[in-house]
C-alpha cells in the first residue's frame, strides 16, 4: 500500500473508531460539547462583527478572560507531559499509555491556547504576521513572539509523537524508537520552556508591578504541575472502569503525592509573595489589596474567588498530603477537582485582573467577563475537550480494545500490512 | 637592623630630660636618616614612600580645573542671545481705545497723585494696587506710550521691557521661550506673545475657567 | 545631553519583478481560508486581497509606498467625502523631539485633550483620548494612586489641586517596542515611536507594557464623523485608523515633521506646554532641561522618556 493510501486508511479508520461504537453517555457528552462549540461560534460571530468591544476588556484592563484561560491551559499542556518523568522514574507498567495520554492532553490544551489567542486578537485576519518567514517576528526581544514559536513547536512535537504512536498501533507495527524517544525526551524541557516563556510574558512588564516579580516563573511551574495531572488522574480512573487500561493504584497515589508536593511549593511561593508585599508595604501593595479585599472601601468582585482559590489550595494540599485521604478515591477525586479549580482561578482572574487594577495612571476599572466572552470561551473549551475525547476514544480503541486497521473494514483486513 | 644598632650604640635612654631629649632626638633623627640613606633596602622604601606621598601633593599643587558643572548655569544665567527687539503679536487693545492721544493731549493738566478716575471705570486695578497706580506705567504726557521707572518711554509693542522691571526672572524666561507661548515653527521663525496678550496688565492673575468634559468612564463605553 | 546618532532610514527592498512575490502568494492562500472570517466581508476582491497581503511599512519600496498612499487617499476620500491627503513624511535629520510641561501652570482645562482629538482624527464614539489629564492634591504631590482623571468642576483649577497631563512619552527605551511580537511599532530616528496600523495584529501587548497608559486600542470601528475629519493626514500618524489596532500620541508627527508645533502646544491657553528639538542648544527645550528642575515619570523603569515635567514658578 502506498503511504497516501495508508494515511487515508488511518484517517477513515480512526474516524470510525471515534464516532462509532460508543455508549449513550459518550454520545451525550459529544452532543454537549457540540452544543458548546456551536453557541461559541455564534458568540464569536457577534464578536467578529462588532469587534472586541463586545467583551468587557477596555484600555485599562486590556487582557481578560481569554488570556487568563490561555495562561491556565499552557500550564495544563506543560504538566501533562511532565507526568512522563515519574512514569519513567517509578517504572510504571503502562508507561507508553501514560506518555500518549499526556501528549494527547497537551495537544488538546495547546489547540485551546491557540484558539484563545486567536479570539483575543484585534485583527485575527493578520495572524500570518506571526508566522516566521511570512511575517515579521520581533525576536529576540518580544516574549510573545517567542511564545508563539515555542507553543507551535511544542504542538508539533506532541502531534508527531502521538500520531506516530497511534498510527503504528493502528497498523500493529512497532513504533520507531529513534523518532519517539528523542522527541519525548525533548518534550520535557519544552514543556518547562513553554510555561516559563508564558510566565516571562507577564514577568517582563515593568509597567505592572503585580507581575514584575522574579518568582512568577517558578510559581507558574509549581501551580501547573499540581493542576495539570489532575485531569489525567480522573481520566485514568475513568479508563480503568470503561476499558482494559490497567494502572496500579500505587501509580495514581504516587502522582497525587507529587501533586501535593507541587502544591506545597506553590503555597510557599505564594506565601513568599505575600510576605514581600505586606512586609515591605510599598505602594505596590494596592494590587494585592484589590485581589484580597477591595479598594477605597469598595469590596472587590474577585476577592471571593481569590479566597476560594486559597482555601481550595490548602484543602487539596492536605487531602493529597495525608496518605489516608490520598488513597481514598472519593477524597482524592475531590482533591483533584479542588486543585484544578483553585489553579484555574489563580492563573486566570487572580493573575490577570489585579495586574491591571489600578492601572498605570492609578485609575480603577472593575472588569468581569461579559456574556460574549464566557460564551466564546466555552466554545473554545468545547473544541479542546472534543478533540481530546475523540483522540482518547481512538487511542483506547486501538490500544485496549484490539481495534486496528484489520478490524475496521472488511476489505482492508485482506490487505497485508506493510511495515 | 642598623637602626637598632645605632640606638644601642648611642645609648640614649628614655629617662633623659626634655630639652636634652629634644636635642638628642634631633641628632637621633639625623642619624636614622643617614642610616636609611646608606642602606639600599631602606633607601628604596624611602623613595617609594616619598613617591606615594608626592602624588597627592602633585595634584594639590596643580592649578585646579573645575569640571564644568551641570548646575553652573543655575547660579549664573547662561550667556543667551538677548535681542534688542522681539517679534511679537500686536498689543491686545480694547476696541477703539487706541490711539489714546485722541482724547488725551500732551498739554493737558495732569493730577499725578493717585486718585480714583472718573473715566476708564471699567478697569479695576488688581496689580499691586496698594503701591501702584495708572501713571506708574502709563506716560502722563504722551498717553500713546508707557514709561520705565526712570521715565524712559516704552512703546506698547515693547511693553515686556516695562513688565520685566519688576518681573525680571519671568522676563528672562520669556526671552528664552520658556515663559508664555510662542507661535510659529519649532524649527524656524517664531512669534512671541506680549505679556499683556495673556495677562491683563490691570488684573494679570488668570481667572479660573470651565474645564472641558471629562473622559467617558470605560464602564460606559459600549 | 549626549548627542545621539542619527540613524539613516533603512533602505527599502527593491520590488520584485513578479506582480506578487512568492511570500505574498502563500499569504494569499491563507487569505482564502481567512476570508470566510467576517472582516473582509467574504468578498475576495482585489482591494481586500491587497489589504490582506499588505507588507510592513518598512518593507515597502518607494513605488509601493506611493501606490499605497494613493489607495488610502482614495479610500478615505470616498468614506469621508473630504479630499483626504495621506503622506509619509520622512524624519528630519539631526532632530530629536523633546517635550516639556510646566506643572505649576497647567490648570486642567483639557483644551489640549480635545485639540488633539480634532487634529488626530480620534474616534468620538467610542471615545478615545490620547491625553489624560490627572488631578492630584498639592498636599500629596505626584502620587498616581490618588490621581483622578474624571474630575468635573465648575471652574479649574480647583483649590488645592494641581494637574498633570499624561500622553505618550516617546521613550528612548520603549517597553512597547520591546514587546510587540510583529514589530508593528518602532522608534523612528527623530525619537517618535510610531505604529504601522496596517501591520498591528491587535494583541495589546504594548498596551499592557506601557507604564504611562499612553496606548489605546480600537475596540470597535472608530466613530469618526465625516464633517470632523482632519484631511491632512500622515501614514504613521493621524490617518483614520481601522478597528482592532492600537494608536497613540505621535507628537503630531504630521505637524512637527513640517516644522509646526503639535496641536496641544498651540492650544494651551496658559503656555504650560513646550516643544522643540533636544539637539538644538538654542531652543527652549534645552533651556528648560538645563535651567529648571525637570523630572520624568517613573524614572526607575529606565524608559528614558522625552517628556519632561517641571515647575516653572
Amino acid at each position: 500500500m502506498s503511504v497516501i493510501r495508508k494515511v487515508g486508511n488511518f484517517v477513515t479508520g480512526t474516524a470510525r473508531m471515534a464516532f462509532l461504537g460508543g455508549n449513550a453517555a459518550y454520545y451525550l457528552w459529544l452532543l454537549f460539547l457540540a452544543a458548546l462549540i456551536v453557541q461559541g461560534l455564534f458568540a464569536y460571530a457577534h464578536q467578529a462583527e462588532r469587534g472586541l468591544i463586545s467583551t468587557n476588556m477596555r484600555d485599562s484592563v486590556s487582557w481578560g478572560f481569554y488570556i487568563g484561560n490561555f495562561t491556565f491551559l499552557v500550564g495544563v499542556a506543560a504538566a501533562a507531559v511532565l507526568l512522563v518523568i515519574p512514569a519513567y522514574v517509578y517504572d510504571w507498567k503502562p508507561i507508553k499509555e501514560v506518555v500518549l495520554f499526556g501528549e494527547l492532553l497537551a495537544v488538546a490544551a495547546i489547540v485551546m491556547c491557540l484558539g484563545f489567542v486567536l479570539v483575543d486578537m484585534g485583527r485575527p485576519d493578520r495572524f500570518w504576521h506571526l508566522i516566521p518567514g511570512l511575517g515579521r517576528m520581533n525576536l529576540p526581544s518580544s516574549i510573545l513572539a517567542w511564545d508563539a514559536l515555542v507553543l507551535n513547536a511544542y504542538l508539533v512535537v506532541n502531534l508527531v509523537v502521538a500520531s506516530h504512536l497511534v498510527y503504528c498501533a493502528y497498523y500493529r507495527i512497532p513504533y520507531n524508537k529513534k523518532i519517539v524517544v528523542p522527541l519525548v525526551i525533548l518534550s520535557i524541557p519544552m514543556a518547562v520552556s513553554i510555561h516559563t516563556v508564558t510566565a516571562f510574558l507577564y514577568n517582563g512588564m515593568t509597567a505592572r508591578p503585580y507581575w514584575n516579580s522574579a518568582i512568577l516563573a517558578p510559581r507558574f511551574l509549581a501551580s501547573a504541575f499540581c493542576s495539570g495531572p489532575a485531569l489525567l488522574l480522573i481520566l485514568f480512573q475513568i479508563l480503568r472502569k470503561v476499558s482494559a487500561f490497567e494502572i496500579k493504584d500505587e501509580a495514581i497515589h504516587k502522582v497525587a503525592e507529587l501533586m501535593a508536593y507541587a502544591m506545597g511549593l506553590n503555597l510557599f511561593l505564594f506565601g513568599a509573595e505575600l510576605f514581600k508585599e505586606y512586609y515591605s508595604h510599598t505602594h505596590h501593595i494596592v494590587h494585592y489589596d484589590y485581589l484580597l479585599r477591595g479598594l477605597n472601601g469598595q469590596p472587590s468582585p474577585i476577592a471571593l474567588y481569590a479566597w476560594m482559590s486559597l482555601a481550595f489550595s490548602v484543602i487539596s494540599f492536605l487531602l493529597f498530603l495525608i496518605p489516608k485521604t490520598r488513597r481514598l478515591p472519593l477524597t482524592m477525586n475531590i482533591g483533584c477537582v479542588l486543585i484544578y479549580t483553585s489553579v484555574y482561578i489563580e492563573k486566570g482572574i487572580a493573575l490577570i485582573i489585579p495586574g491591571y487594577t489600578p492601572d498605570t495612571l492609578g485609575q480603577i476599572y472593575q472588569y468581569i467577563p461579559s456574556a460574549t466572552e464566557v460564551r466564546v470561551a466555552a466554545g473554545v473549551f468545547g473544541i479542546g475537550f472534543l478533540l481530546f475525547t475523540l483522540m482518547v476514544k481512538v487511542s483506547v480503541a486501538i490500544l485496549f480494545e484490539g481495534r486496528s486497521h484489520a478490524t475496521v473494514a472488511g476489505r482492508d483486513a485482506m490487505l497485508a500490512p506493510a511495515s | 637592623m642598623s637602626l637598632h644598632k645605632s640606638r644601642h650604640l648611642t645609648g640614649r635612654g628614655s629617662h633623659a630630660t626634655s630639652s636634652t631629649c629634644r636635642l638628642h632626638a634631633s641628632s637621633e633623627v639625623a642619624t636614622r636618616i643617614a642610616d636609611i640613606l646608606h642602606t639600599p633596602r631602606s633607601r628604596f622604601r624611602l623613595v617609594v614612600a616619598l613617591g606615594c606621598g608626592a602624588l597627592p601633593l602633585q595634584t594639590a599643587c596643580r592649578p585646579v580645573e573645575e569640571a564644568p558643572s551641570r548646575y553652573a548655569s543655575a547660579q549664573e544665567p547662561p550667556p543667551r542671545v538677548v535681542r534688542a527687539q522681539y517679534p511679537v503679536a500686536p498689543p491686545p487693545f480694547s476696541e477703539d481705545i487706541f490711539p489714546c492721544s485722541e482724547c488725551h493731549s500732551p498739554t493737558d493738566k495732569v493730577n499725578r497723585t493717585p486718585h480714583k478716575l472718573e473715566f476708564h471705570e471699567e478697569i479695576v486695578l488688581r496689580h499691586d494696587e496698594k503701591n501702584r497706580w495708572c501713571l506708574d506705567c502709563h506716560d502722563a504726557v504722551n498717553r500713546d506710550q508707557l514709561h520705565l521707572a526712570d521715565g524712559r518711554p516704552v512703546k506698547f509693542t515693547e511693553s515686556y521691557r516695562l513688565c520685566g522691571q519688576c518681573h525680571g526672572p519671568t522676563l528672562r524666561n520669556w526671552q528664552a521661550g520658556e515663559h508664555g507661548k510662542r507661535t510659529g515653527s519649532w524649527s524656524g521663525d517664531k512669534q512671541y506673545l506680549l505679556c499683556a496678550s495673556c495677562h491683563s496688565p490691570h488684573s494679570p492673575r488668570f481667572k479660573p475657567m470651565k474645564p472641558l468634559a471629562p473622559p467617558v468612564r470605560q464602564e460606559h463605553i459600549r | 545631553m549626549r548627542s545621539l546618532p542619527v540613524l539613516p532610514m533603512p533602505a527599502p527592498e527593491p520590488p520584485t519583478a513578479a506582480r506578487y512575490s512568492r511570500r505574498e502568494v502563500v499569504v494569499m492562500g491563507l487569505f482564502a481560508l481567512a476570508a470566510t472570517a467576517a472582516e473582509s466581508g467574504c468578498a475576495v476582491d482585489k482591494r481586500a486581497l491587497d489589504a490582506f497581503v499588505q507588507q510592513h511599512f518598512r518593507d515597502l519600496s518607494p513605488e509601493e509606498l506611493k501606490q499605497r498612499l494613493a489607495q488610502m487617499e482614495k479610500r478615505y476620500t470616498e468614506e469621508y467625502g473630504k479630499n483626504v491627503r495621506v503622506s509619509a513624511t520622512p524624519p528630519i535629520p539631526g532632530v530629536l523631539y523633546g517635550y516639556a510641561l510646566d506643572l505649576s501652570r497647567c490648570i486642567g482645562c483639557r483644551k489640549c485633550v480635545y485639540a488633539c482629538v480634532d487634529e488626530n482624527n480620534q474616534s468620538r464614539d467610542p471615545q478615545t483620548h490620547w491625553i489624560t489629564v490627572l488631578e492630584m492634591d498639592k498636599e500629596h504631590g505626584v502620587d498616581l494612586l490618588r490621581a483622578n482623571a474624571f474630575y468635573d468642576h465648575e471652574t479649574v483649577p480647583a483649590p488645592g489641586k494641581f494637574y498633570m497631563p499624561v500622553q505618550c512619552q516617546q521613550c528612548d527605551n520603549p517597553p512597547c517596542v520591546k514587546v510587540c511580537p510583529v514589530e508593528a511599532t518602532w522608534r523612528e530616528p527623530d525619537g517618535i515611536v510610531v505604529i504601522d496600523y496596517d501591520w498591528c495584529i491587535g494583541c495589546r501587548c504594548c498596551v499592557t507594557a506601557c507604564p504611562y497608559g499612553a496606548r489605546h486600542f480600537n475596540w470597535t470601528k472608530p466613530g469618526l464623523p465625516a464633517d470632523q475629519v482632519n484631511p491632512n493626514t500622515e501614514y504613521l500618524g493621524n490617518r483614520p485608523r481601522p478597528r482592532g489596532v492600537v494608536e497613540k500620541c505621535t507628537f503630531c508627527i504630521q505637524r512637527v515633521r513640517n516644522g509646526r508645533y503639535p496641536a496641544c502646544v498651540e492650544i494651551c491657553p496658559v503656555g504650560a506646554r513646550k516643544f522643540g528639538n533636544l539637539l538644538d542648544p538654542e531652543g527652549e527645550i534645552r533651556y528648560i532641561i538645563e535651567n529648571k528642575r525637570v523630572f520624568i515619570l517613573k524614572e526607575e523603569l529606565n524608559t528614558q522618556p522625552k517628556f519632561f515635567y517641571y515647575y516653572g514658578l
